[in-house]
């Protein structure tokens, strides 16, 4: 399969200082990451805070540095920040937030917002740039009459439309959202949901989806990547992932998600303790002093992402190990 | 804590150096001080002696050093009125300033502060809305205009306090009260702001939940939160207790450092500008720190370090 | 049995100073002493303001009508005094940021003595222990160590557990719990819904759970009402109101609701959005977005209709009448 982004082994490490007197440390936010997305396909990064979800975000848009690792985009090597090039990028890779209205320009119009990338980029004439831009409220399902009017004057889901029509009127080929439905009530929650779909049916473009909420991961990703503090731990199809969880952070992660209509036999466990620090992240999988079944390997050694049978991956020595242990779990 | 410390000793002996230099070169650049004291039609080799003398027809940059080492070494030189040690000079002026501007101070604090804390309590209510209406007029009215009127009103149409002068405790009277107003009506305003933005906070609608009397939400959870931001501009208003008096003094004629700067700044006295200068950038700078520092004991968050990352 | 808490009537109007606005247009819910009831409903429903209101913790620029009775007393114009003597001793209330409802200035041992010098007079090294005591029974490891911590010292979920703490030491008869977990990650928001309701069993602590998540609200709570623009419009339990909502708010939220396993459908989104206050429309606040709606639903706010004993839908045409009762499958 063709790839449309793609990051190998991204890290992102901060020198930091523990306590008063300042005894030097490394944060490790991003601690090689690796994966792919294709054009038209939706990847989600899912995982709780810290995890290093949006660092990522931030390492393939180029807007930090990685500590080591490469970013491909198009074909070719994400080219150096703030460069013509980059910018030339940048077009192709938009991004978007949680939160709209922080996003938006309170001075502009709803129709100058949306063209206002157009008139940067200086394309088109104004008639022109005025169409495109109507044609894009149109898309996103915003009526006409509400070109006129400025983001204090719009609901939050109109709000969040607004800048995904911004987002898409460069016809970028990948858009990064960063938790884009999070601060939405949840019946305007699935209009906005049911809008990346059809967005995606029709203009093609390829989206990395960070969320903390795997119901809605389910909803709009044909891929998911669980990720615990800087790793990917799990990687596969929602369904498959969500129905038969392997690695044991992603079965307590699934089972702690509160649904209406719990399916019979899905029992929860309750992890102990706070996800650790990212200064202090423990020896060998990262997981282990949380983990209700871990064993002296997973003290000692780190383990690696590998393909099971079913084709997903997983970073878990018990799921590459025994198959009866894995069971007795 | 030691880091923080240190790192805000540097900043503020770097601003004291900033401020030395900008004054040095405003005033060379403002008027040759040679022929302002010797006057335009002295003879030019009075005036090139008076320059040698005074080391003036060195290049500025060796004045500037030369300085900088006096500095240093406690030496400000001396005023070319009277060929005293500046330092001298300014030291005897600041009890008069003191004597205005403590009393000054502590009225600014016993005012502003309840009344600001009053107007957010009673927030849109009568006393809310009189209280900054008064602490509005109190800081937009220039401070020479609110002089005047208090000298109209209590020493020229009642008599019963002098003008101006420095004779007694009653000339003090006046230029005190004057100070004291619009600093008050300033720190209302911050207090009053300060409050309404803790009283906002999830906390306090936490600590009634609590069932905590309001009483006992207001002293021991919205006042101690409130003194973080107002401890700032309190901070403003310890510094400018040596310079903060320019305008009255003048006005009432008060022998303190404000109207030295006058006299100073028009006869070209450049030991006793600097020196002045310098005071004043030491006692900012001092007050500063102390704020940082109370902020420190004020604020844990800024005592503790976070113990477990986000 | 009767009801611990009885909310009848109840209305909320702000005054903005220019115009008064109603937030809450008569609400009736009672709570049984030991039971979970679940409010839900979207931001603006009025489901925090229900509560807030009947602890007169809204403050002066609201007006509250109606009336809330706790054990018989009437606690609605009640003086304040009596207010502040039942909050926190009857009724505890823990909410949806715990970072920023603690005091940032104070310690987290002094902030909870503060608690238990008011509702149990304990000073000293009784009030010491018993801190310890509670800070250990809502599972904070090391209390010891923890006492002399400020908030931001602590982890999200501990603080939580620090403001349960603090609810737990006036021995309440029923906690508030407003969106406790919100602000949480999902693996903490297990800890703290499974610590809730163990609390709650042991100590036959009753509990309204306010959330907008539904999940939340189906696996924690015993009878649900579902709020919408300042108004119950159904209520069952918890069982009936998911398995066969009657309502058409309540079975769009479900709709709209994203699975967690099933096969992957598209949502049915509700059509456009909440009214704001001032702007409610004529009738039922739902007509416009109902895909039921007709004539009748604008000329009048539709009264309760009890379907069935304990579940009853303010709805002129609830699912059972319109004969397509979906009745749903309850694991």
């Amino acid at each position: 399969m063709s790839t449309l982004l793609s990051a190998r082994g991204l890290a992102r490490h901060y020198a930091v200082r523990t306590g008063l007197f300042g005894r030097r440390a490394s944060l490790r936010a991003v601690d090689g990451v690796s994966f792919d997305v294709p054009p038209a396909r939706t990847l989600a990064l899912v995982g709780e805070s810290g995890c290093g979800k949006t660092t990522t975000a931030k390492l393939v848009l180029g807007l930090i540095p990685p500590t080591a690792g490469t970013v491909t985009f198009e074909g070719e090597a994400l080219p150096r920040p703030n460069t013509v090039a980059w910018r030339e990028a940048r077009q192709r890779m938009q991004m978007i937030y949680q939160d709209p209205l922080g996003a938006l320009d309170r001075r502009l119009s709803v129709l100058r917002q949306v063209a206002e990338p157009l008139e940067i980029h200086q394309v088109g004439t104004k008639a022109e740039r005025r169409e495109r831009a109507l044609a894009l409220l149109d898309a996103v399902g915003l009526q006409p009459h509400l070109a006129g009017r400025y983001p204090h004057e719009l609901s939050g889901g109109q709000r969040q439309r607004v800048v995904l029509a911004r987002a898409l009127i460069l016809e970028p080929a990948l858009i990064v959202a960063d938790e884009p439905v999070s601060a939405l009530d949840v019946s305007i929650q699935a209009q906005v949901l049911n809008l990346f779909e059809d967005l995606q049916a029709r203009f093609g473009v390829a989206f990395l989806f960070i969320s903390h909420d795997l119901k809605v991961v389910r909803q709009v990703a044909h891929d998911v990547a669980v990720m615990y503090l800087g790793r990917i731990v799990e990687q596969g199809a929602p369904e498959a992932l969500f129905r038969e969880p392997v690695h044991p952070y992603t079965r307590a992660l699934v089972s702690a998600i509160p649904v209406v209509r719990r399916r019979a036999g899905r029992e929860r466990i309750v992890l102990e303790g706070d996800p650790p620090n990212p200064i202090a992240v423990p020896s060998g999988c990262a997981f282990h002093p949380r983990c209700p079944v871990a064993v002296a390997a997973c003290r000692s050694e780190t383990p690696a992402l590998k393909t099971l049978p079913d084709g997903r991956l997983v970073a878990c020595h018990l799921a590459h190990g025994d198959a009866a242990m894995r069971k007795a779990a | 804590m030691l880091r923080y410390f240190l790192s805000r000793l540097l900043r503020a002996v770097l601003t004291i150096v900033a401020v030395v230099t900008f004054a040095f070169v405003v005033l060379r650049l403002s008027g040759d001080p040679a022929l302002l004291i010797m006057s335009v039609d002295a003879p030019p080799e009075a005036v090139e002696a008076f320059r040698a003398a005074w080391g003036l027809d060195r290049p500025v940059w060796e004045q500037y050093l030369r300085y900088f080492v006096q500095v240093a070494q406690g030496n400000l030189g001396q005023s070319m009125r009277d060929g005293r040690p500046a330092l001298t000079v300014v030291m005897e002026r600041v009890p008069e300033t003191l004597a205005l501007t403590l009393p000054a101070f502590a009225m600014k604090l016993l005012i502003g502060i309840p009344a600001g804390i009053y107007a957010a309590l009673n927030r849109n209510r009568l006393a809310d809305r009189l209280t900054m209406v008064i602490s509005v007029a109190g800081f937009t009215v220039p401070s020479f205009v609110l002089a005047l009127i208090l000298v109209l009103i209590f020493a020229v149409n009642l008599g019963w306090l002098p003008s101006g002068g420095a004779e007694s405790w009653r000339h003090a009277i006046l230029p005190v009260i004057t100070l004291g107003l619009s600093g008050a009506a300033i720190l209302a305003r911050f207090t009053r702001s300060a409050m309404l933005e803790v009283l906002g906070q999830p906390y306090i609608r936490a600590a009634s939940a609590k069932g905590l009397p309001w009483r006992r939400v207001v002293t021991d959870h919205a006042l101690p939160n409130a003194a973080i931001p107002t401890v700032t501009i309190i901070g403003f208003m310890v510094g400018s207790l040596v310079a903060g008096a320019v305008v009255v003094e003048s006005v009432f004629s008060w022998p303190g450092v404000g109207r030295l700067l006058v006299v100073a700044v028009s006869n070209r006295d450049l030991a006793i500008v600097q020196t002045i200068l310098l005071l004043v950038a030491m006692t900012m700078v001092c007050a500063n720190l102390i704020v940082d520092m109370l902020y420190g004991w004020i604020d844990p968050r800024l005592r503790t370090a976070r113990a477990a990352g986000g | 049995m009767g009801a611990l808490v009885a909310l009848s009537g109840l209305t909320v109007d702000f005054d903005t100073g220019k115009r008064v606005v109603r937030a809450l247009h008569g609400v009736d819910l009672s709570v049984a002493r030991g039971e979970a009831v679940g409010l839900v409903g979207e931001s603006g429903s009025g489901k925090s303001v229900t509560w807030l209101a009947a602890l007169g913790l809204l403050g002066g620029r609201a007006r509250i009508g109606g009336s809330v009775q706790l054990d018989g007393t009437e606690l609605v114009g009640a003086p304040v005094r009596v207010l502040e003597a039942m909050r926190g001793k009857r009724i505890a209330m823990i909410f949806q940021d715990p970072a920023s409802s603690l005091n940032p200035v104070h310690r987290i041992g002094r902030q909870i003595n503060e608690a238990l010098a008011l509702h149990r007079g304990l000073t000293g090294a009784a009030a010491r222990a018993e801190t310890l005591r509670l800070l250990d029974r809502v599972g904070i490891p090391a209390a010891a160590r923890r006492l002399d911590d400020y908030p931001h010292q602590l982890s999200g979920g501990q603080n939580q557990r620090v403001m349960i703490a603090m609810a737990l030491a006036g021995e309440p008869d029923l906690l508030i719990a407003d969106e406790p977990t919100t602000a949480l990650d999902a693996t903490i928001q297990a800890q703290i819904l499974a610590l809730l309701g163990e609390l709650r069993r042991d100590g036959n602590m009753a509990m309204v759970l306010i959330s907008h998540d539904l999940g939340v609200v189906a696996e924690n709570c015993d009878r649900v009402a579902v709020m919408y623009a300042g108004r119950i419009v159904e209520e069952a339990s918890a069982d009936r109101l998911f398995g066969a909502p009657q309502h058409p708010y309540t079975q769009g939220l479900l709709d709209a609701l994203p699975d967690l396993d099933g096969p992957r459908r598209r949502l049915a989104a509700i059509p456009g959005t909440v009214p704001e206050p001032t702007r409610l429309p004529p009738g039922c606040a739902f007509a416009p977005r109902c895909p039921h709606a007709e004539a009748a639903c604008v000329a009048a706010v539709p009264t309760f209709h009890l379907l069935t004993p304990g579940h009853r839908a303010a709805c002129l045409k609830p699912a059972a009448s319109r004969g397509m009762a979906r009745e749903r499958a309850v694991a």
